[in-house]
């Protein structure tokens, strides 16, 4: 019986897949028109405008074509502006670690020092509440202007966006170290270096971490935006020529690898935290 | 011409003896009347490796036993061992040594850009010893940021831009040039299939209006046919700056109801079934410029050859864009996705004039795009006037003075005179837009003589 409930969700899953393969099928299935216009002209315009239609949303089979020839060759390169999707996702990868780790590295220690002290905490909290919720992308044109490097601004953005989430949650979690726990420290005449290293950091990875998985979702988030904006490489970009292309397939492509890079980016924070996590 | 002989062959003599006195023999004076060494390049390597020659054996005879002994190439060898012979040469085949080789251009994915993008994978810019990475760009704006920044040596942009640029116009004040004009005519006015039967312009009050940018040629003709049709461009439509890979996105959604855009927008619309051609520009204003290829004033003074070598290699590109046999050449070469990415047969429609106008004819128009490279400074004079006609441009301008200093008109006249194309004596001309002159002598009269304006 509990071998049959195993199954019952992947089983769901699957039915949940191919009811929308299903669906979105019937919903492009082409519909068939007379050609409404000469030979000559139809020649010069695609097969819907022909019909006198508007060109149409792909079906699955299209999509799977194109994914499959996405993933025959994956690293291509053709010169500046027309790379491979596998290229693509390294650029972006790579961009989102770098602003990540440089966020981390100011994030935590910064984080540590504002939650080990209740007036720093309450005197930067109106900053933090204020600059948090901007929009990184707002940051953009004034990353472009003061940096005056396109490749360092859309690693600024990731900065900027990341560093909220850690910074938050590594002062909460510091602050909110169980009193007991610092007294006993403190009663042992534990030296303040050794508190804060063998007592208040562990006691708060579990929150920092979950700042930290926090953050790398969002930095995932923007990074396509940033590259739709900025250009040159990454998969932002790659959907931003795909969309100059009016090319629906391509792009839906971008999405399906976006979302399973950032599924693994998840996971692997996931992994990180359990490995910290402790049970009182 | 003896500086031309091949030094390494035994049999040459470096000193003279034919009729003009100038090649080694009588016959090698009439093969050289003939042209049959024109290889520049060639010519060149000879020039450099004669010279190196004579100075290791003043005596020819020397050299001719020295050559018989060991062999042109172990000679060549030999020598280069201890002489740069390479870049002896390249240093000689410019005219004076480029500061800079690999260059980076960035680029609209329009076919505006045409020349500055055929340039890469046709060679313009390799045979004038220039690496160009040519980059594509998402929008104006950040074509101008990156400019300004120098991520982008040279850029193609909106003829319009290095004028409002230079004046600090809707960005910072920074010296701007526009050596030369990349494209005429070329763009079109496209409405939604669904607006096929408003075809009379009195009837689009209320349309909303997208344009490429707000500082572009299309804005103001735009501006300008909606005028000259008794509709005020600011109170009776709406018109938006939408980046050109998001208009056709936008028509086929019904957040706008046409656009004046560059090509292959509009053919790309026609393409996929969502709009009709409505009026090309060129019946607007024939020959009027669009997009321009533009560098700052520092690159332009700070590495003079780069600079020339690039803008010959544009001036090349241009003159053989101009050739109505080489359009379905060059429409293969930018269509694929590393370029335009867009398919062949709208990037041929728009190039070759013979185009489907997304009403089930077929038009020819021949003229639909043209390139001619001269900046007409009377151009700069009537993008000013625009410019102060819709608001943008507050007080007075020296219209002369600007048009001068940012149109390099006489740079592109001594560059199309080396790549064979015939540059104008003039640097400005009178033109007419839709019927009514212009004279570039008396811009505020022009201007005055509007009834829709917004000053």
């Amino acid at each position: 019986m509990s071998r049959l409930m195993n199954w019952r969700a992947p089983m769901l899953s699957l039915l949940v897949f191919f009811l929308g393969i299903g669906v979105w099928h019937a919903l492009t299935l082409p519909t068939a028109a007379p050609q409404t216009v000469n030979d000559e002209y139809a020649a010069l315009v695609g097969a819907a405008a022909a019909t006198g239609q508007k060109s149409a949303f792909p079906t699955p089979a299209d999509f799977g074509k194109k994914v499959w020839q996405h993933l025959n060759e994956p690293f291509y390169d053709r010169g500046p502006n027309d790379k491979g999707i596998g290229i693509q996702l390294g650029y972006s990868i790579g961009r989102v670690l770098v602003g990540y780790l440089l966020a981390a590295l100011v994030a935590v220690p910064l984080g540590f020092l504002i939650g080990m002290s209740p007036t720093v905490y309450r005197a930067l909290d109106p900053f933090i509440q204020v600059l948090k919720p901007i929009s990184p992308l707002a940051w953009m044109p004034l990353a472009l202007f003061t940096l005056k490097d396109s490749a360092v601004s859309a690693i600024f953005v990731i900065f900027i966006c990341s560093v909220w989430p850690m910074l938050i949650n590594t002062a909460f979690g510091v602050a909110s170290v169980r009193r007991e726990w610092l007294n006993v420290a403190r009663t042992l005449e534990v030296g303040s270096f050794r508190t804060a290293f063998r007592v208040i950091l562990p006691a708060a990875a579990p929150t920092i971490m979950t700042g930290m998985r926090i953050s790398i979702s969002i930095a995932w988030l923007v990074i396509v935006a940033a590259e739709m904006l900025v250009g040159g490489t990454g998969i932002g970009y790659f959907v931003w020529n795909e969309w100059n292309n009016l090319s629906i397939t391509n792009i839906l492509t971008a999405i399906l690898s976006i979302g399973l890079v950032g599924m693994m980016l998840d996971l692997m924070m996931a992994k990180l935290t359990k490995l910290v996590t402790f049970a009182e | 011409m003896s500086a031309f002989k091949d030094p390494f062959d035994a049999s040459t003599s470096l000193t003279r003896g034919c009729s003009c006195g100038q090649h080694h023999s009588e016959a090698a004076h009439q093969a050289d009347l003939a042209g049959q060494t024109t290889d520049s390049e060639l010519l060149g390597n000879r020039v450099v490796e004669a010279a190196v020659m004579r100075a290791l054996f003043p005596h020819d005879a020397t050299r001719r036993r020295f050559l018989n002994a060991v062999g042109a190439s172990t000679a060549m060898a030999a020598i280069s061992t201890f002489f740069p012979m390479g870049m002896a040469k390249e240093a000689f085949a410019q005219t004076g040594k480029l500061e800079k080789t690999s260059l980076k251009v960035g680029f609209i994915p329009i076919t505006c850009a045409t020349p500055i993008i055929m340039s890469q994978p046709m060679g313009f810019y390799a045979r004038q010893g220039l690496n160009v990475e040519v980059v594509k760009t998402a929008g104006w704006a950040v074509v101008r940021d990156k400019t300004i920044n120098k991520e982008y040596d040279a850029a193609h942009m909106l003829s319009p831009m290095p004028l409002a640029i230079t004046l600090g116009v809707g960005a910072n004040a920074l010296p701007y040039t526009m050596p030369a004009v990349e494209n005429i005519n070329g763009q079109a006015i496209t409405l939604a299939i669904k607006h096929k039967d408003k075809k009379d312009p009195k009837s689009w009050k209320g349309f909303k209006f997208a344009v490429p940018f707000d500082y572009s040629m299309h804005n103001y003709l735009l501006r300008y046919f909606l005028a000259e049709h008794g509709i005020d461009p600011d109170k009776d439509v709406q018109i938006r700056s939408v980046p050109p890979p998001e208009m056709v996105a936008n028509l086929r959604a019904n957040n706008i109801d046409g656009f004046l855009a560059p090509d292959p927008v509009n053919q790309r619309a026609v393409y996929d079934g969502v709009g009709y051609i409505h009026t090309l520009t060129k019946d607007i204003w024939d020959g009027h410029p669009c997009c321009a290829f533009a560098a700052s004033k520092e690159f332009v003074t700070t590495m003079p050859n780069t600079y020339r070598a690039l803008l010959k290699s544009i001036m090349e590109a241009t003159a053989f864009a101009s050739k109505q046999e080489n359009r379905k050449q060059i429409a293969e070469a930018i269509a694929p996705a590393n370029y335009l990415n867009q398919p062949v047969t709208v990037v041929e429609q728009v190039l070759t004039g013979t185009f489907a106008d997304g009403l089930g004819n077929i038009r020819k128009e021949p003229n639909r795009i043209d390139f001619d490279p001269f900046p007409w400074h009377s151009f700069a004079v009537w993008i000013l006037t625009q410019m102060k006609r819709w608001g943008q441009l507050k007080g007075d301008v020296d219209y002369a003075k600007v048009a001068r200093e940012v149109y390099l008109a006489t740079d592109a006249a001594k560059l199309m005179k080396e790549v064979g194309m015939k540059p104008p004596t003039a640097t400005s001309k009178k033109f007419t837009v839709m019927g009514k002159e212009f004279d570039p002598a008396k811009p505020d009269a022009y201007l005055k003589s509007f009834a829709i304006k917004s000053t």
